[in-house]
């Protein structure tokens, strides 16, 4: 019976790429429109109006000519239909057909542009071209997936991958985008930086903008002010190293202490999660800003001046500091939890004493984590737009540098794009160290099989300080995070302390009138753009980040360890760049998405696809091989087994992937801030707004409601999707975000 | 009984698996497989068995060579369309899926409609004795129950041939010989291909048709249980598959088929297996013995062990030591005494020196 699904002659999926493509070339108008979903064009002029036209349209007016050739790839596999899989043939039209359709998509992409030609060679070789075009609509989009898939359906009848259809998509799906969203749009971003400011290219201008004192100078040895890279790679050591042996020590306290109050601790570290960052910075503002509660309590006390040193590093760092210790927490208690109790046994029972077993057997084990965290710290630091906006006072960072290049008086790409690097080079570089550094020493000593020990305690003469050290910073955030709700129903913070509920009335009225419900607070827009938005990216990155995830842990496929890096590096990307390189590449045709919602929606998929698929591989390999191997043994196909065994097992992950990438997408500033719009402001952006205008009172309120409402998402997701319990055994895994 | 076999042969022409560039897991191996027959993969840890097993199940792709299962060559078929099925070491149960949904599972993707599915499913668990199990989930099971679960999924697809990997090595010992007598009755009554693999030379004798020792990605030898351990092919196999004690020879004279031998005083007569005049080794099993004999090698006993059912001897003799099992537990040898020995006629096999 099985047999005969080899032989069948007739693919479906293959026929679905291949009528997909014939709708996406025929049917579906070929060019980008706005708000394509209100299907207005329908009825104004399509299919005849060039803009709305399909692209069979198109030619058929004698237009846009260039799309002419696609027709031949659209049509040819259809002549191999009848043809088995094995035939050579089939394997070689459907190659042939898909490559030479994606590479001339792409090609004449890049070459004809709002002005013709785009590069001045092509211009003469050919001629003048007496017209363009804007950037690819859905019709091109969905014509490039369906070269994309019949090519990988080629490769794999050709018997890439064992001949896995599945498997050879998903590869190849995952490459295109990541090399279309990440790696296309930084290499853009490197080429501006050499774009001097009348367009043409220039090294020395490239050369005079990156070895500017501004960035390099080093005036505060001296007494003077340093350039910004400097500060920013200081700032970023420190939150860095800061973060990390926080983290470490709130997760030694919850695994190894016999502290009482170890959920109420965990709870505490997740709060700052679903903060956005920049919202520390502000309640720092309340308790030591010149009116600050603190400041004004410590002058009446001593009869001193209030001085202004919040603004500057220090603030910058506490608040980074506060903001960024739970993510170190969150990847060190993986690790300190994953520390195999029996090797901590063993040492025991080697007549180790506890500090010994610690300074000997734990803490080493546990360095791979360290270095983690600290890169992790590092680059949130770097990428960290808020807070230094906020707080940063005369101290120059480069993401705010990079802000008032693109935002500012000065607009200038070039200069944005050169501190971008700068940023990067930071970035990779600690990226590349860690990997570098990891590479030797990566020891896992997670089985997976029969560990039933204990974590010995900490050794008191740690344990004390460590208590201490959770107990203070505990009680800050307390207090912070009082602050926060505190100044949010506060009518002028410092100056007139009465109660009032007015900034929530500001953001948030409603008025009930014949036509329904109107929303008539100033924040209603924003708002149900960022959950609209969060709430599309979530699913997609969660999908992304698992497939490939699947593809890292379940595929063995030539390349891999390429594919690999290339996925994790846009962790390594602050949003600052993410930002910069969106606005720099997709402005332009052939992908001209800046300023609509899909910018966003794409650029919050490839900043947290690499958490996405953090956790998948980290469920999935505690997932054992032969549970695939013995369903595709029992006749399912890898896509079905993904579907059926795979997908089922992994909801923890799921919930993870989805719950972190929908906060971040509330929460995130650092790429936004460049890729909204009048029509799509997200609230970060508008609450950032807000402060830089004094209005801290509706700032403040603002960042509540979204802390409250993100804690009701998370709770929702946790009962939706963990509801389902298999068995008792599974009850073991958790979910850290 | 609704469940059929279509019990198809096996064969392997020349195959050959490279892991990465220079892992040669299997090197070249040609093997049939009858139809109808349990045939064990026998071997040390990493000599192939496994891979070989999984290039029958297409979880592996053969580097060189072809596959045929029935007249079919499969060796680039991928196992979703193999017509194979396979129970592993660890089970691989579902754990998300009820006892019953795990037995449906293949049937979901070979075209029955579900009154069909249902009851094929439901017969399997009959035939493995867990009628009414089937709304369990698999944590709900025994160990024992889990593995008969595994072989019921499997067995419901009706394959052409049914792999095992190593079925036994997660249950306790007294579970292990029924669970083998399990699998041996329920292949023999429906007649399947069986491929076996397991490193227990015991259950290998106890269950197989047939026993292939593999050794360093080849394979050392293909013969019946009684075969392998009355005429092993070399030290290896013999070793390998019961004990056997490596004693070197001088083969004095060949006649026909058969070989004068001598070790020390002792002349013996044996097959010749093709070896010419000159040094060899002859291996002879603890059993084969003769102790107390009038013409033979003087040994001295060095250790001596009541077990019960028999007595286990260390013998110390002049080119080196020899381990010896006899029934006679009645009248014992002291340690120290020293014991003409002699050999059985039939039994210790000639192979050549190394």
């Amino acid at each position: 019976m099985r047999q005969a699904t080899s032989d069948k002659a007739a693919n479906p999926v293959l026929i679905f790429w291949i009528v997909a493509g014939l709708v996406g070339f025929f049917i579906l108008p070929w060019y980008g429109i706005e708000d394509f979903f209100r299907f207005e064009w329908l009825f104004d002029g399509y299919p005849f109006d060039s803009d709305y036209a399909p692209g069979i349209f198109l030619i058929g007016q004698g237009e846009k000519l260039w799309l002419a050739p696609l027709i031949i790839p659209l049509l040819a596999p259809l002549a191999i239909l009848k043809k088995r899989k094995t035939d050579p043939i089939y394997a070689k039209v459907l190659i042939i057909a898909g490559a030479f359709g994606f590479g001339w998509l792409v090609l004449q992409g890049f070459a004809v542009g709002i002005r013709g030609w785009n590069f001045g060679w092509v211009a003469a070789l050919f001629g003048d071209l007496d017209d363009r075009q804007f950037g690819m609509g859905y019709g091109a989009l969905i014509c490039a997936s369906a070269f994309l898939f019949v090519f990988t359906q080629g490769l794999a009848a050709r018997g890439a991958i064992n001949g896995d259809v599945f498997v050879v998509s998903s590869i190849g799906g995952v490459v295109v985008i990541v090399t279309a969203f990440v790696f296309f749009p930084i290499a853009k971003m490197l080429t501006a930086a050499f774009i001097t400011q009348d367009g043409g290219y220039s090294a020395v201008v490239f050369f005079s903008k990156f070895f500017d004192d501004r960035l390099w100078g080093l005036g505060c040895l001296t007494g003077g002010r340093c350039g910004v890279a400097w500060n920013s790679l200081f700032l970023a050591v420190c939150v860095g190293l800061i973060t990390t042996v926080l983290g470490l020590i709130f997760a030694l306290v919850v695994t190894r202490s016999g502290f009482r109050f170890k959920r109420g601790l965990r709870a505490l570290t997740v709060l700052p999660i679903i903060t956005p960052p920049f919202v520390i910075g502000l309640a720092l503002i309340l308790l030591f800003g010149l009116s600050g509660t603190v400041t004004v309590w410590f002058s009446e006390l001593f009869g001193v001046q209030p001085t202004r040193w919040l603004y500057g590093l220090p603030g910058v760092l506490i608040a980074q500091t506060l903001a960024f210790t739970p993510i170190a927490f969150l990847v060190l208690i993986g690790v300190v939890e994953g520390v195999s109790p029996s090797m901590e046994e063993a040492a025991q029972t080697l007549r180790a004493s506890k500090w010994q077993v610690f300074r000997t057997v734990s803490l080493p084990l546990m360095r791979p984590g360290l270095a983690n965290a600290f890169l992790l710290g590092f680059i949130e630091s770097m990428a960290d737009f808020g807070n230094p906006l906020v707080l940063g006072g005369n101290f120059d960072v480069l993401s705010t540098e990079i802000f008032f290049a693109i935002v500012g008086a000065q607009y200038d790409q070039g200069q944005a794009a050169v501190l971008a690097m700068v940023l990067l080079f930071f970035t990779l570089g600690a990226f590349y160290a860690q990997r570098r550094w990891l590479g030797k020493k990566s020891y896992t000593t997670v089985s997976g099989k029969g560990d039933s020990g204990v974590h010995p305690h900490m050794p008191t003469a740690l344990s004390i300080p460590v208590l201490a050290i959770a107990m203070i910073w505990a009680a800050f955030t307390i207090v912070v995070y009082l602050m926060i709700f505190y100044g949010s129903v506060v009518e002028l913070w410092g100056v007139n302390n009465t109660l009032t509920f007015k900034h929530y009335g500001t953001a948030f009225s409603l008025r009930f009138d014949e036509e329904g419900i109107r929303w008539t607070g100033a924040a209603w827009d924003s708002f149900w753009t960022t959950l609209k938005i969060a709430a599309i990216a979530a699913p997609l990155t969660a999908i992304v980040g698992l497939v490939t995830a699947y593809l890292l842990t379940r595929q063995t496929f030539a390349g891999k360890n390429a594919f690999e890096f290339g996925t994790m590096l846009s962790f390594a990307i602050p949003g600052t760049v993410i930002g910069v390189s969106y606005i720099l590449a997709f402005n332009v045709p052939p992908i001209e998405i800046t300023g609509t919602g899909i910018i966003l929606v794409v650029s919050f998929i490839f900043r947290n696809m690499p958490v996405g698929v953090r956790a998948g591989i980290a469920s999935m390999s505690q997932l054992d091989k032969s549970l695939d191997e013995s369903s595709l043994t029992l006749g399912a196909n890898s896509w079905q087994t993904f579907r059926k065994v795979i997908l089922p097992l992994l909801r923890p992950a799921i919930l993870a992937a989805l719950v972190y990438s929908f906060v971040r997408a509330m929460t995130a500033i650092s790429a936004v801030i460049f890729l909204v719009s009048a029509e799509y402001n997200m609230a970060t952006s508008y609450i950032i707004g807000r402060v830089e205008n004094n209005d801290y009172g509706l700032a403040i309120a603002y960042s509540t409601t979204l802390i409250f409402v993100m804690l009701c998402v998370v709770l929702a997701m946790q009962l939706i999707v963990g509801r389902t319990k298999i068995g008792r055994r599974m009850t073991e895994s958790r979910s850290n975000v | 009984m609704s469940i059929n076999a279509k019990a198809a042969p096996v064969s392997f022409r020349n195959v050959t698996k490279v892991y990465g560039k220079d892992v040669v897991a299997v090197d070249d191996i040609n093997l049939e497989i009858k139809a109808g027959k349990l045939v064990t993969l026998l071997g040390p840890s990493g000599c192939g068995k496994t891979t070989t097993l999984r290039m029958i199940a297409g979880l592996e792709i053969a580097t060189k060579g072809t596959i045929f299962i029935g007249d079919q060559d499969v060796t680039l078929l991928p196992a979703t369309d193999r017509d194979v099925s396979m129970v592993f070491q660890s089970y691989a149960l579902f754990p998300h899926m009820s006892v019953m949904e795990n037995v449906s599972y293949g049937l979901g993707f070979s075209g029955f409609d579900k009154t069909e599915t249902r009851d094929r499913a439901q017969d399997g668990l009959d035939l493995v004795g867990l009628k009414g199990f089937g709304d369990r989930l698999p944590s709900e099971l025994s160990g024992g129950q889990q593995q008969r679960v595994a072989v019921a999924r499997a067995l419901v697809l009706e394959p052409q041939v049914l792999l095992f990997d190593e079925p036994l090595s997660n249950l306790d010992a007294k579970l292990r010989r029924q669970v083998r007598e399990d699998i041996r009755d329920i292949q023999q009554n429906l007649g399947l291909t069986v491929v076996y693999v397991t490193h227990d030379q015991e259950e290998a004798l106890a269950v197989s048709d047939e026993i292939v020792v593999m050794r360093n990605a080849s394979i050392a030898q293909v013969g019946h249980p009684r075969e392998l351990y009355d005429a092993p092919a070399d030290r290896f196999v013999a070793d390998f598959i019961g004990e056997a004690n490596i004693i070197p020879c001088e083969i004095t004279d060949v006649q026909g088929d058969v070989a004068h031998i001598r070790m020390g005083d002792l002349l013996h007569r044996l097959p010749a297996r093709g070896l010419s005049q000159g040094p060899a080794t002859i291996a002879v099993r603890p059993t084969r013995f003769k102790l107390d004999v009038s013409e033979g090698l003087s040994m001295n006993v060095s250790k001596a062990t009541y077990v019960g059912s028999r007595m286990e001897y260390t013998l110390e003799a002049s080119f080196g030591q020899v381990f010896v099992v006899s029934e006679d537990v009645d009248n014992p040898l002291a340690a120290g005494t020293d014991v003409t020995v002699g050999l059985d006629s039939v039994g210790p096999v000639l192979s050549p020196e190394h």
